[in-house]
């Protein structure tokens, strides 16, 4: 079946904004399935609002409209656009969502635009709970006992019948938000009220918990002729009852035998047929491991995180061949992307083990439960690819970027017995090292102590004993280690498990002499493999690498010259996709420039690390040893650390001091930056202002700091408790309260007090090439200065900052950029009191509003800096040098959070980032583009209601009551403490009087529709104030913590009250405006 | 335990044993299964073969006592990247280094079993030592030099007697049941496959089964209602006897091959064999059938393809090829009730995607047409 000749047009929905649960897997879908698209000389529409994406880059769609993922604008858009077709399996749940909106509205018909891909009644029927549920009865294919229900009392009669424990899971959510697992009435109470509230259709389903059991995924993809393959089976390390975005999958599949392989492939299949899915689907799987009774737990009618790690650890794209079936094609006429010959009808078949390993927040978020559930928690992840599993996993380890070299955590050791049994039952993130713990101890007591068997510790975890034997191995091996000389054997055995050189040392007390003398002599180093898809059955094509211990070496050398790029890693708070963004496009202005571009990374849910996108591409952990092997390998003529976050600076200075040439900016000039002493010393050479700042060990340093200095003080500490790492505070009582409860203070655990200037914060990135440099645009912040960069609304052009204070910007981002010989990127940090101008802070790299800008204004920021890396001028270029043009529309950057995923994290803004992902509102003003930007955040936007309104008392300015005021003016009620009350009556304001435990109940009943609290402390879980935060968070009320925030947000309010219809361009048309 | 590997090129391979002591020589092949190695082990037609998987991590789910496809190991020796010591599943009675101790075949491990899979995609199926019993680089040569390869062991793979197969429609979960009842199948077994047998008896059909040496008036002196020709091991070439079998029976009774059945039909038509370069050995090939318009995904084990143009002269048409090479992967006679496939339908291990071709079969038996 050819491709269908009526597309002639075709819309990509992307997926909105990363959160948790919807991340960067889906700008890899989008990528590809706009490059499939576009092979077969389709035009391609793409709508995203998310600006850090790849798939927003011109280029990579015909058109691109970063713009908000409502009805209402993919209704316009499609009335501009006139597509044949759409694909809506491409952008997660947003899209699916979307596209189903759209139908249900009549739009598509209107249009005469196909939904491609996928069909309403299989989304329906994968998605609605009863539906799937008397579908799979249909077809005989088993599901746990369950009911669909709306109220408690449903629920309660249910647990009656079938008894505790239950899952509940919201219908049409994305990562399982706000379910969980009851295993008493009051849990059940609670779950099933949030679950309904978090439903996008107020349905939940409960049903029976076959927790313990293997959980098993399959990716299949399916096409119009009804042809079927399974891409990748997957079997989690954690048995079902840890979503699987927060389990350790491993792929293949390790512990069925051929039957159970091949009777869960066959429903998978079934499946697969029943929902006459044109594409790819996601099938989770229960297997009871005791009967092998199986029950479906889940279906995805599209790509999503799972079928991206499908995509890397098999070698097979799903999204490009999803969407080549969308268009018509059929599995058997198309080739195999890596071997370009072969079929790609036929089954992936590894000759590796693959480990994903989630990466968390909670070094952000301390004050965030650990426990994992039903609900994820991770932002991001990594995958490491080996011979063996054990090897794998340990790479896999080192990759997380958590300080550790291997299994040994030092308080997890500290553990007393019950204490470890105790963490290992609360399923935490840190599991898998209690459980080698547990394994540790069960060694070194030889068998003596019953409960660290390895069978006590399979009952206790239900993890399967294949992989507790493998955990085994590794501990054995670090006892091995512990207790012998080392040798060559010994080495060799601890280098093929994946032992880090620095554990080696480590354990065996052995020097580093021996070991690299050692591995010289026996030419002990890892040899790279390629992934194939076919075992090496067929000659293959993709430069697609990774280390192991074995005899032969693939990775062939070209003649070229080579420059290698490191990645970013997984995805967390503070580095985001921006960076792969970046790292992508580096990839690509390398080869522009005619060099060979190599790229090292781990992530399998991004572009960067897609075959097609490097010339080379090792699928490595960012570790010294890994990174340096790899050199070693190609040796490059040089390394660019600029665009890989911090992961990548990280590696800078051991780069450095092993010789490495690094590409554009020195290390010193970057350590220059980084160290706070020196760094000050320097702008106090150049004579530009810094906020002061000292360092203190005891109370009556402090002290001497505050009469210097006065308040707003803003306090960090280097040790942290609790979460409460950076504080802007005010006053003695705040002070003294943040030394005595927030931090360790001692000679050991030093505080950092700065001047905390209240101002304008306004951030410039610019590109130098060691003689000119070029701002492309700056960005002013709305969130006054104590609101991370990451988390503030941005607007470019600037609006409210004289022309004066840009000269002074530009001034002295020439005079810093010159001083620290940038070559390449620079993002700095400005704060404006209303006078004078202080640096904040100097990032000589990449930073995060490289996308946005790039994007906005046009400047092709990372090519630029790349070629200014590798010789080129700025002044040669097109772009010219100094500030570029402004742009004649405004475009504002939201944050959004994840909020809803963390239960027990504090919403309020403060000097630590908290937000996963971020929009772009673009519009004619400034007024427009935030109204466009708060629709596209998703955040509802009430005319009218109540405001409950409680602000810590240096906020109670004359400005904030102006900006209460307006809300009032727009009709709505007030609501506040007496002290609120009594301090908003000074300004003609009546605010109703409630007592702190009454505003939940007044948002439960909808009197309050908003909700204006700016925190005394940020992040203290323990008072009414959070609570209140935290409910109306969890209610989808707009919580305002700031209250420049507040005031921005009533732009919103107004324009929705007027009706004002934004409008809708492309970026292209934007861009002309 | 050591092990080693020599391959006839002079590549040798010092890596671990496990299983049995014990020296072999045999034709080396790559098998790219992720599961099913006992399966694999236990299919004979892999006798005179050493095995080597390109899945490196064998033995996670250990030996079962239902998962074997005959009476014991037919493969002459084992190569893996790496083993478990401790296999976890339920069914689980042995690890696979208890087992190949038991069946007396040696194994070696910690071998770079992706090298030695692109050896033989690059050089094709290669002679081979495999020895775990410490011997010397040179007595392996001494040995490989030494000993000329049988390509005719299905005259001894399969049943030496005549054996009887009851129809059970119960012993099966997969397909449809009770279809056949009643009806007589006669097999010719060059080494069946225990699922093939189960895959006809599951529906119904009583089976009798054939040792190779038995004659075509053997066969039809039990009245059977169709004949099946078995999957096996060797050259189909050397298969005289049963080729000549094949010829007189030839139109006689609705007829069903695989494997090396379907190559055994190829020749009885008067068409040819020949040897691949490596040969299809997996579970994850696309195979392609021409009168559906449709593809499966399929299990394959075998070193011998037929001739496309040697059997469409005399009567047959293609109705299957394999999607990567083109190979033929089935075909059915114009007018007689003859039809037979080179992959495996029955799975075990490999995808059920096939097992229609059973069904096939029986409509075939009772009077359809190889299409119904």
């Amino acid at each position: 079946m050819p491709k269908n000749p009526d597309l002639q047009k075709v819309l990509i929905i992307g997926s909105g904004p990363i959160i948790i649960g919807q991340a960067a897997e889906f700008d890899y879908a989008g990528t590809q399935s706009c490059k499939a698209i576009r092979e077969e000389g389709i035009e391609c529409v793409l709508v995203n609002s998310n600006p850090a994406t790849i798939m927003t880059d011109p280029g990579i769609a015909d058109k691109v409209y970063l713009e908000p993922l409502t009805e209402a604008a993919l209704t316009a858009i499609i009335e501009i656009e006139r597509p044949d077709g759409i694909l809506a399996g491409f952008g997660g749940q947003t899209g699916l969502n979307l596209a189903m909106e759209l139908e249900a509205r009549g739009v598509l018909e209107q249009y005469g635009v196909k939904l491609l891909g996928v069909n309403m009644n299989s989304i329906r029927k994968a998605e609605d709970r009863e539906e799937f549920k008397s579908l799979m009865q249909e077809i005989g294919e088993p599901i746990p006992k369950s009911i669909i229900a709306t109220t408690y009392e449903e629920c309660y009669e249910f647990v009656k019948e079938t008894g505790y424990p239950v899952i509940i899971r919201p219908a049409y959510t994305l990562g399982g938000t706000g379910g969980g697992i009851a295993t008493n009435d009051e849990q059940l109470r609670l779950l099933t009220e949030r679950g309904v509230e978090n439903s996008a259709i107020g349905q939940i389903l409960l049903e029976e918990s076959v927790a313990g059991w293997k959980e098993i995924e399959y990716e299949v993809m399916r096409d119009a002729k009804d042809n079927c393959i399974t891409v990748c089976g997957m079997e989690n390390f954690d048995p079902v009852g840890i979503h699987t975005g927060d389990s350790i999958v491993v792929a293949p599949i390790q512990t069925l035998r051929d039957f159970e392989y091949q009777m869960l492939r066959d429903a998978a299949l079934h499946i697969i047929r029943s929902l006459e899915i044109e594409g790819g689907c996601n099938v989770q799987f229960a297997l009871d491991p005791d009967t092998s009774n199986y029950i479906v737990i889940e279906v995805n009618p599209r790509v999503s995180r799972s079928s991206a790690l499908a995509s890397k650890a098999a070698g097979y794209p799903i999204a490009k061949l999803a969407a080549k079936i969308a268009l018509g094609y059929s599995l058997d006429e198309l080739k195999n992307y890596v071997t370009g010959e072969t079929s790609a009808c036929f089954e992936p078949t590894l000759d590796y083990c693959v480990v994903k390993f989630p990466k968390w927040p909670f070094d952000k978020f301390k004050t965030a439960s650990r426990k994992l559930g039903t609900q994820m928690k991770a932002t991001g992840e990594v995958m490491a690819i080996s011979r063996t599993f054990e090897n794998a996993l340990l790479k896999a380890i080192t990759s997380l970027e958590i300080n550790q070299d291997g299994m040994r955590v030092p308080h997890i050791i500290a553990l007393s017995d019950e204490d470890l049994i105790a963490k290992i039952e609360a399923r935490d993130d840190e599991r898998i090292f209690a459980i080698a713990d547990a394994m540790r101890r069960g060694r070194t007591r030889r068998g003596t102590d019953p409960r660290f068997t390895r069978e006590a510790i399979y009952e206790l975890t239900k993890v399967d004993r294949w992989f507790l034997s493998k955990v085994d191995r590794i501990v054995k091996m670090e006892k091995t280690l512990a207790d012998n000389e080392l040798d060559v054997e010994i080495l060799y055995e601890a280098e093929e498990l994946g032992f880090t050189d620095k554990e080696i040392l480590t354990l065996s007390g052995a020097s580093w002499d021996v070991v690299r003398d050692i591995r010289v002599v026996h030419d002990m180093f890892p040899v790279y493999k390629v992934v194939d898809t076919c075992g090496g059955e067929f000659e293959a094509i993709t430069p697609y690498y990774y280390s192991c211990f074995d005899t032969e070496d693939e990775s062939v050398l070209s003649d070229a010259q080579k420059i290698l790029v490191i990645g970013s890693g997984p995805i967390r708070i503070g580095q985001g996709i921006e960076f792969d963004y970046c790292c992508v496009q580096s990839v690509w202005a390398i080869q522009e420039l005619g060099y060979e571009a190599i790229i090292i990374n781990n992530n399998p849910e991004t572009v960067s690390t897609d075959f097609d996108t490097s010339d080379k591409l090792y699928f490595e952990a960012l570790h010294i040893d890994d990174v340096m092997n790899v050199i070693k390998k190609e040796k490059p003529e040089g390394i660019v650390v600029q665009f890989g976050g911090q992961t990548s600076l990280n590696i800078a200075e051991k780069l450095h001091k092993r010789g490495v040439p690094i590409l554009g900016t020195s290390f010193d000039s970057i350590d220059l930056a980084e160290d706070r002493q020196r760094f000050n010393e320097f702008l106090g050479n150049l004579g530009i202002p810094t906020p002061a700042g000292h360092s203190v060990t005891d109370k009556e340093g402090a002290f001497k700091v505050v009469e210097e200095l006065g308040y707003p003080l803003i306090v960090r500490p280097s040790y942290v408790i609790g979460g409460r790492a950076m504080q802007v505070v005010h006053s003695d009582e705040e002070l003294t309260e943040y030394l005595t409860d927030a931090v360790k203070l001692g000679i050991e655990h030093p505080v950092l007090i700065d001047q905390y200037i209240i101002g304008k914060e306004i951030e410039v990135d610019a590109i130098a090439d060691g003689t000119d440099i070029l701002i492309p645009g700056v960005m002013e912040h709305v969130e006054r200065t104590g609101v991370h960069s990451g988390d503030s609304i941005s607007v470019y052009p600037p609006h409210t900052v004289p022309n004066e204070v840009i000269d002074v910007l530009i001034d002295y981002t020439t005079r810093i950029t010159r001083a620290l010989n940038v070559i390449g990127l620079a993002n700095i940090q400005y704060a404006w009191d209303g006078s004078d101008v202080y640096v904040i802070e100097v990032n000589p790299r990449a930073s995060r509003t490289v996308p946005i800008i790039s994007k906005v204004t046009g400047v092709p920021m990372v090519r630029l800096a790349m070629g200014a890396m590798l010789g080129e001028k700025l002044a040669d270029s097109k772009y010219g040098t100094g500030l570029y043009r402004k742009m004649k529309f405004t475009t504002v950057k939201m944050p959004v959070f994840s909020n809803a995923k963390l239960t027990d994290v504090d919403i309020a803004l403060g000097p630590e980032m908290k937000s996963t992902g971020e929009i772009l509102g673009i519009d004619e003003t400034y007024e427009k583009a935030v109204y466009k930007g708060f629709l596209a955040t998703g955040v509802a936007i009430p005319t009218e209601g109540g405001v409950d309104i409680s602000l810590r008392k240096s906020e109670r300015t004359p400005a904030a009551a102006a900006v209460v005021g307006r809300y009032a003016a727009e009709g709505f009620i007030l609501y506040g403490s007496s002290g609120t009350a009594r301090w908003l009556g000074e300004y003609g304001l009546d605010v109703n009087v409630l007592e702190s435990n009454e505003v939940t109940d007044y948002i439960a009943s909808g009197k309050i529709s908003i909700v204006i609290n700016v925190p005394q402390t940020v992040n203290r879980t323990d008072n009414e104030s959070f609570r209140v935060r935290r409910y109306a968070t969890e209610r989808n009320l707009p919580v305002l913590t700031c209250m420049d925030t507040a005031e921005a947000f009533l732009i919103a309010v107004t324009n929705r009250k007027n009706d004002v219809q934004p409008i809708y361009h492309s970026l292209e048309d934007w861009n002309r405006y | 335990m050591k092990g080693l590997i020599l391959l006839a090129d002079g590549t040798l391979y010092q890596g671990r044993g496990f299983g049995a002591a014990k020296t072999s020589v045999g034709e080396l092949v790559f098998n790219t299964s992720m599961t099913g190695y006992q399966g694999i082990l236990t299919d004979p037609s892999y006798k005179g073969q050493i095995i080597n998987m390109t899945y490196p991590l064998i033995g996670n789910y250990g030996v079962s006592e239902v998962d074997n496809q005959s009476g014991g190991i037919h493969a002459f020796g084992f190569v893996t990247r790496d083993i478990s010591f401790h296999p976890s599943n339920r069914m689980s009675v042995m690890s696979i280094d208890e087992w190949l101790k038991a069946q007396d075949i040696p194994g070696v491990y910690y071998v770079d079993t992706r090298q030695v899979t692109k050896k033989i995609r690059n050089e094709g199926t290669v002679k081979c030592v495999i020895s775990t019993e410490g011997i010397s680089p040179k007595e392996a040569r001494a040995l490989l030099e030494g000993t000329t390869l049988r390509t005719d062991y299905m005259k001894d793979a399969g049943t030496k007697e005549v054996r009887h197969f009851a129809g059970d429609p119960a012993s099966g979960t997969w397909g449809s049941s009770g279809s056949g009842a009643g009806l007589k199948v006669a097999i010719l077994d060059f080494g069946i496959k225990a699922n093939i047998i189960k895959s006809i008896t599951r529906r119904g059909c009583d089976v009798v089964l054939f040792p190779y040496g038995s004659t075509a008036a053997d066969i039809l002196s039990v009245n059977p209602d169709g004949l099946f020709l078995s999957n096996g091991p060797g050259d189909p070439a050397q298969a005289v006897h049963g080729i000549e079998v094949a010829r007189q029976l030839y139109g006689k009774l609705p007829t069903f091959g695989i494997c090396m059945g379907h190559q055994i039909i190829a020749l009885a038509a008067g068409g040819s064999t020949y040897k691949l370069k490596f040969g299809h050995r997996g579970g994850n090939h696309g195979v392609y059938d021409k009168e559906t318009d449709k593809s499966a995904i399929t299990s394959q084990n075998h070193s011998f393809a037929v001739d496309e143009k040697s059997v469409t002269d005399k009567g047959m048409i293609i109705t299957h090829t394999n999607l990567n090479d083109g190979t033929v992967e089935g075909m059915r006679h114009k007018e007689l009730p003859i039809f037979s496939v080179q992959y495996h339908p029955e799975g075990s291990p490999g995808p059920n995607d096939s097992e229609y071709l059973f069904d096939r079969f029986i409509a075939l038996i009772k009077g359809g047409n190889v299409n119904a």
